[in-house]
């Protein structure tokens, strides 16, 4: 038996194939909600990934340093360091800011880290790791920037000197990493008119300024224009050492709080992103409720231009389940074109996004029998408009 | 075959119930043997519709009784059970207008009833092609429908009602969009056809041109038939 959808199919071939273009934008712009999910949660495990911590030690009641804010003075380092199964600890800062090139600036989460420890950017596609104390940066080439620009970052200019590649926030906002010291001058020192401003605020407190306790006032405005902190340290266990007990003892012992890896996924795609996630899933579902109503639209009308067709061809005896295969595989070859052309174009114009777009051999996967399904339900009228078809219609009178 | 192609025998049919009851067909009566060609004549309304679809096996009859070669179709109320089948294997149809299906060519059209009743695709592609060649088509046997002219659809439709070697065909105005000389050339191909395959046609027509081509007429008004010799019997 001759496939009679495969043969209407290649008959007007120009009609499915422009239908199954239009049909497959559609399901392109639905892996790519699907890609931009997954590369928020590829971002967030990166993030973790390429941080190089079994622990995050943060200000305690915070879900810090990515989800909350948190604050915790920078020699904390030292006494996690004497924790039994704590092999490395470093200071971390993290900072989502403008970062000036030129006339122009590119948002980017700058971090604070010192070579050689957790949290230095793991491996470089261009030029060197940060050797000087201060003024040189690793950017991301998500930002832009190449080797050798001067970019600004609050008061001081930086030299590019390495090129890193996915690191990013966990927004997508690429990273540039500059020294410890200066991300902390970064984050906290403040402008010059706000320190004359406290100054003389401070000076002019008498409590702080007290006549007869010299070297009081300058102590007290040292300390206040000085910073000592840092967002987190970022701990490595001893090999054989379990990272949930050294998070506990760091709970008991040190008044902060440690997650461990699993813990800040969780917090990471299960909370920061969770809002964003929900907003995909449901473009999702209307997308897909979209792309059936598209789907049941075409096969329907379809039909409905075949109706003689489909008198004459009961009226010779051929089977409902015939008439009704024709009309469910023509459909499912739209899903099928359409699917391909989505797929393709997903690929396409995935790169282009400004943030990473994810394409999973899964996701492409399910979205394909997902729309195999859609388009078998979406026939579902045409099929029982085709079967009320009389094949006295065929017979005029 | 025994002697007729079709009988039918006190057939009638009405439509609805009670005071709105429509008596389309009252007390029919037709024989048509095999290989020969007859007339079905009348006016708007006059049943000729009806009496097509109960022939057709599309809508059963009220009362009445219908036999097609050796088999009994219809008898008062009982009907064979797969009339679908019936219509696929035992009766060929040919419209007003060809209604190929557009997205097979010439040959599969023809060979679509053959593999419909479960012969394999090569076999019904042969003997399409041999319908096509008999009827003068078969160099068209890969053309679309739409590259036909409405002479050689209306062959290639015949053909296709002969695919399956029904004891019967029923021709609905087959040659109401053709002119007069391809309209006489289907009447002589039915004929042709009609004994060349012994098959019981029966023609249902308005048109003058073809009407004395017959050589037994069945005239219907009123839901009743009446049965005249035709001219092409002197």
């Amino acid at each position: 038996m001759i496939s009679l959808a495969g043969r209407d199919i290649l008959h007007s071939w120009s009609k499915f194939v422009l239908t199954g273009i239009g049909l497959g934008l559609l399901i392109g712009v639905t892996l790519t909600m699907a890609g931009v999910y997954r590369g928020m949660v590829d971002d967030a495990k990166a993030l973790l990934n390429n941080s190089g911590a079994d622990l995050w030690v943060v200000q305690q009641d915070t879900q810090g340093p990515y989800a909350e804010s948190s604050s915790i003075h920078d020699d904390v380092y030292r006494s996690l360091l004497s924790l039994s199964g704590v092999a490395r600890a470093a200071n971390v800062t993290y900072l989502t800011m403008q970062v000036r090139l030129d006339n122009t600036d590119v948002r980017a989460m700058v971090v604070g880290f010192e070579p050689g420890q957790p949290g230095e950017p793991g491996y470089l596609i261009a030029g060197r790791h940060i050797t000087r104390n201060h003024y040189e940066a690793v950017a991301d080439i998500k930002t832009g920037f190449r080797l050798g620009d001067s970019i600004r970052i609050r008061r001081h200019d930086y030299r590019v000197v390495g090129l890193t590649k996915r690191m990013v926030s966990s927004g997508g906002d690429p990273m540039v990493f500059i020294p410890l010291k200066d991300a902390q001058e970064a984050q906290f020192l403040k402008d010059n008119d706000a320190i004359l401003n406290e100054r003389a605020r401070t000076a002019a407190n008498p409590a702080l300024n007290r006549p007869g306790v010299p070297g009081l006032l300058e102590a007290i405005q040292a300390s206040q224009n000085a910073n000592r902190n840092v967002n987190a340290v970022l701990v490595q266990v001893a090999s054989g050492s379990q990272p949930e007990t050294v998070a506990n003892d760091v709970r008991r012992w040190k008044h902060l709080e440690a997650f461990t890896r699993v813990q800040m996924e969780e917090i990471l795609v299960a909370k920061l992103i969770a809002t964003s996630a929900r907003q995909i899933a449901m473009f999702l579902v209307i997308l897909a409720v979209v792309s059936a109503a598209i789907v049941a639209f075409i096969i329907y009308t379809m039909t409905l231009g075949k109706i003689r067709e489909i008198a004459v061809l009961k009226l010779i005896g051929t089977r409902n389940r015939t008439i009704a295969g024709m009309i469910l595989q023509q459909a499912l070859g739209l899903g099928l074109i359409g699917f391909l052309v989505g797929k393709v174009s997903a690929t396409v114009w995935a790169p282009f996004f400004p943030k990473y777009v994810l394409l999973e051999p899964g996701d492409a996967a399910r979205g394909f029998v997902v729309v195999m399904v859609i388009c078998a339900l979406a026939s579902t009228l045409a099929i029982r408009a085709a079967l009320r078809v009389d094949p006295a219609n065929a017979i005029g009178g | 075959m025994d002697g007729f192609g079709i009988r039918i025998e006190g057939l009638s049919k009405r439509y609805g119930e009670g005071d709105t009851a429509v008596d389309a067909l009252k007390d029919v009566n037709m024989t048509v043997a095999p290989g020969e060609v007859v007339g079905l004549i009348g006016p708007s309304g006059s049943g000729k519709s009806t009496l097509l679809k109960c022939l057709g096996a599309v809508i059963e009859p009220t009362t009445g009784k219908m036999t097609l070669g050796d088999e009994v179709i219809y008898d008062n109320g009982w009907r064979i059970p797969d009339l679908r089948a019936l219509r696929r294997d035992r009766i060929g149809f040919v419209f007003q207008a060809p209604y190929l299906i557009p997205f097979l060519d010439v040959i599969d059209n023809v060979a679509l009833l053959p593999m419909l009743a479960g012969q394999p695709n090569g076999e019904s592609r042969k003997r399409a092609l041999e319908l096509l060649e008999a009827l003068d088509v078969g160099h068209r046997a890969k053309a679309q429908p739409s590259q036909l002219s409405g002479g050689e659809q209306q062959r290639v439709a015949i053909a296709r009602a002969l695919a399956n070697q029904p004891p019967v065909i029923l021709a609905d105005e087959p040659t109401a969009p053709l002119d007069s000389e391809r309209a006489l050339s289907v009447v002589r191909i039915l004929n042709q056809m009609a004994q060349q395959f012994n098959t019981a046609i029966i023609v249902v027509t308005h048109d003058e041109k073809i009407i004395p081509t017959f050589k037994r007429i069945y005239h219907i008004r009123d839901g009743k038939t009446f049965e005249e010799k035709g001219l092409a019997q002197n």
